[in-house]
């Protein structure tokens, strides 16, 4: 049983990580700016920490926080404790849209970068087709969706090679440079659209979190206790796939997060969904926000791909969390 | 009185095969009705439609006079609950956290109510797996998954109980366990249906037996009207014989190796489970 003292003790102690790092990472750079100095609105302070490391760290906050909760969505979905945001094929789809303008040197398209758009165009092309293969009329098979997600990531993939293999030089390091994913500082309007949408869908994934415990067993035992499956699965691709999209079209795959955030919480707070839906978000948000600010430090004025940083920071630390658990159902 | 369930000429489909041919049968309030047949005679296809698991079919399945298909789901769970053969969690999941997704019907917003956990504990107190109500549900044995998938079941406070082999991987105690206390909720005005290979503990505890084959109801009426040793034979194709068991039940034996024994497993002069 779910109490809510449990629940708000664990959210609670989430969301203070995730304010504790959203407050402090912007402080932490290279150049020295002082928080007196910007809020005074003193020039570069104000700049360096209102226009570049702010709207970063809110975007490593977003970023963090909905991949954490897509890859809980999917595995929910999926059964599959190895799914993640990119499983189902439309983080591949988003990397082709990038890299077809990347190749044709689109650079905006009106008042926004252009890998941004087809990077969406290409990740919501890549939902159309998996869902159009995987559902059968009302009902949808979690095997299918799997199955049909690899398959458009394959294919997304080898696409992605031959261009690859067809760009020129400069278009090449490009598009390496995109795969490798990144945090930048972009618009505050850009970020509260962002906001908008992954906090809209953080309360859709909380108000569906009890249901997503019984898709986790199985699809005819959430049938069998009340639960419209064809309904709750459709939302919940969705759900994943529109966060794991509006990510990566604005920052690139960032990998890894999906995956070790929602495990490293199940070791500590079990398989409640109840639980590890805001807390992956909150954790996950602070994760990020605090790899993007070794990413950004760590070697400057160089910069490192925040994918490197979460792989290297987060591998280790599960590989701790997992050995402590000796004996457990997990090793 | 209309009957809870009420099926007309229901035909199932796997593919290209026809699994249920125009299955024509009603089943009443309360009872404990088994259903018995050889592998591949369309017992879990019939439960999964009864369930309303599997909602194409052809023909009519009422439950209380309404389509199964045109349940809100909600709605047929506070009714109906179904135990599947196993379920294999991917999740770490406690025994608890499962019988508590037995009340996810009458759950409204994120937390279970006071109602809930005396539900809960209940169930858990009736199929005796509060010992282990705290631990892992992967780490327990098949017997007690059961047990804990049955108390999830009884947890949804239903009306009609359907049980895909319900005691596949129990003991000896907690077969005759388990069918004991489905035969006392089914003498409490529970409907219970029942699936089961077991037809000893079947004739022993049924009030009604229905025995499917290939399909199509072959037998269907009281333990000693069905528990005949031709339509088992040909049913099952063992050769078996029927003979009055401990309790003056019926009680099956079989051939094997100039042995009879049986239909549980036991060497035939031993002293049946019951």
């Amino acid at each position: 049983m779910l109490s809510p003292a449990k629940f708000w003790s664990a959210v609670s102690l989430s969301l203070l990580l995730f304010l504790v790092a959203l407050a402090g990472m912007p402080l932490i750079g290279t150049s020295g700016a002082e928080l007196s100095r910007a809020w005074a609105g003193l020039s570069p302070d104000k700049e360096i920490l209102f226009q570049v490391r702010l709207p970063r760290v809110l975007l490593a906050a977003l970023a963090g926080g909905a991949l954490s909760m897509a890859g809980v969505v999917f595995q929910a979905l999926l059964r599959d404790a190895l799914a993640e945001p990119y499983t189902l094929g439309v983080q591949s789809g988003a990397a082709l849209g990038a890299v077809i303008a990347i190749c044709f040197g689109w650079r905006t398209v009106g008042a926004f970068p252009a890998v941004w758009l087809t990077g969406f165009a290409g990740a919501a092309l890549a939902m159309f087709v998996v869902l159009s293969i995987a559902s059968e009329g009302r009902r949808m098979s979690s095997f299918t969706l799997l199955l049909t997600g690899v398959t458009i990531n394959s294919i997304c993939m080898a696409a992605i090679l031959f261009l690859h293999y067809t760009a020129g030089f400069t278009q090449s390091f490009a598009i390496v440079r995109w795969l490798m994913g990144g945090i930048d500082s972009m618009e505050y309007s850009t970020i509260g659209i962002l906001a908008a949408g992954v906090l809209g869908g953080l309360g859709i994934a909380v108000v569906k979190s009890n249901e997503l415990n019984l898709l986790a067993v199985g699809e005819d035992w959430a049938v069998t206790r009340g639960v419209h499956v064809p309904g709750l699965m459709l939302i919940c691709y969705l759900l994943g796939s529109v966060l794991t999209a509006s990510v990566t079209s604005l920052t690139g795959p960032i990998g890894f997060l999906g995956l070790i955030v929602p495990h490293a919480l199940r070791l500590a707070l079990g398989a409640d969904h109840r639980l590890l839906i805001p807390t992956s978000f909150f954790v996950g948000g602070g994760f990020l926000m605090i790899c993007d600010t070794v990413a950004r430090t760590a070697l400057a004025p160089s910069e490192i791909p925040v994918g490197v940083i979460t792989a290297m920071l987060g591998g280790p630390f599960f590989i701790w969390l997992l050995r402590s658990r000796r004996g457990s159902l997990w090793v | 009185m209309t009957p809870v369930y009420e099926l007309r000429d229901v035909r199932v489909r796997l593919g290209e095969a026809e699994v249920l041919h125009g299955l024509s049968v009603e089943i009443g309030e309360s009872g404990l009705t088994a259903i018995v047949g050889p592998n591949g005679a369309g017992k879990s296809t019939l439960m999964s439609v009864l369930a309303g698991i599997r909602e194409s079919y052809e023909g009519s399945i009422l439950f209380r006079g309404r389509e199964v298909s045109q349940w809100v789901k909600r709605e047929l769970a506070r009714q109906t609950a179904f135990i599947p053969q196993t379920i294999r969690l991917e999740f770490p999941f406690t025994a608890e956290q499962v019988v508590f997704m037995g009340r996810t019907p009458y759950c409204h917003g994120l937390f279970e109510s006071p109602d809930d956990e005396g539900a809960v504990r209940r169930a858990m107190s009736l199929t005796d797996s509060l010992p282990f109500a705290r631990r892992e549900y992967r780490a327990l044995s098949g017997g007690e998954k059961q047990r804990v998938v049955l108390a999830s079941a009884l947890a949804q406070n239903p009306s009609v109980l359907l049980l895909d082999e319900p005691t596949t991987f129990l003991d000896l105690k907690h077969q005759v366990a388990t069918y004991a206390l489905l035969q006392s909720l089914a003498r409490e005005q529970m409907t219970v249906i029942a699936v089961t290979h077991d037809l000893n503990l079947a004739a022993s505890y049924a009030d009604r037996m229905i025995v499917l084959s290939h399909g199509r109801i072959a037998a269907d009426g009281k333990p000693p009207d069905v528990m005949q040793a031709k339509l088992l034979r040909e049913v099952f194709e063992v050769d078996l014989e029927i003979r009055e068991g401990p309790s003056g039940k019926p009680w099956v034996f079989y051939e094997r190796a100039g042995t009879l024994r049986h239909a549980s497993g036991t060497e035939g002069h031993q002293t049946p489970p019951c």
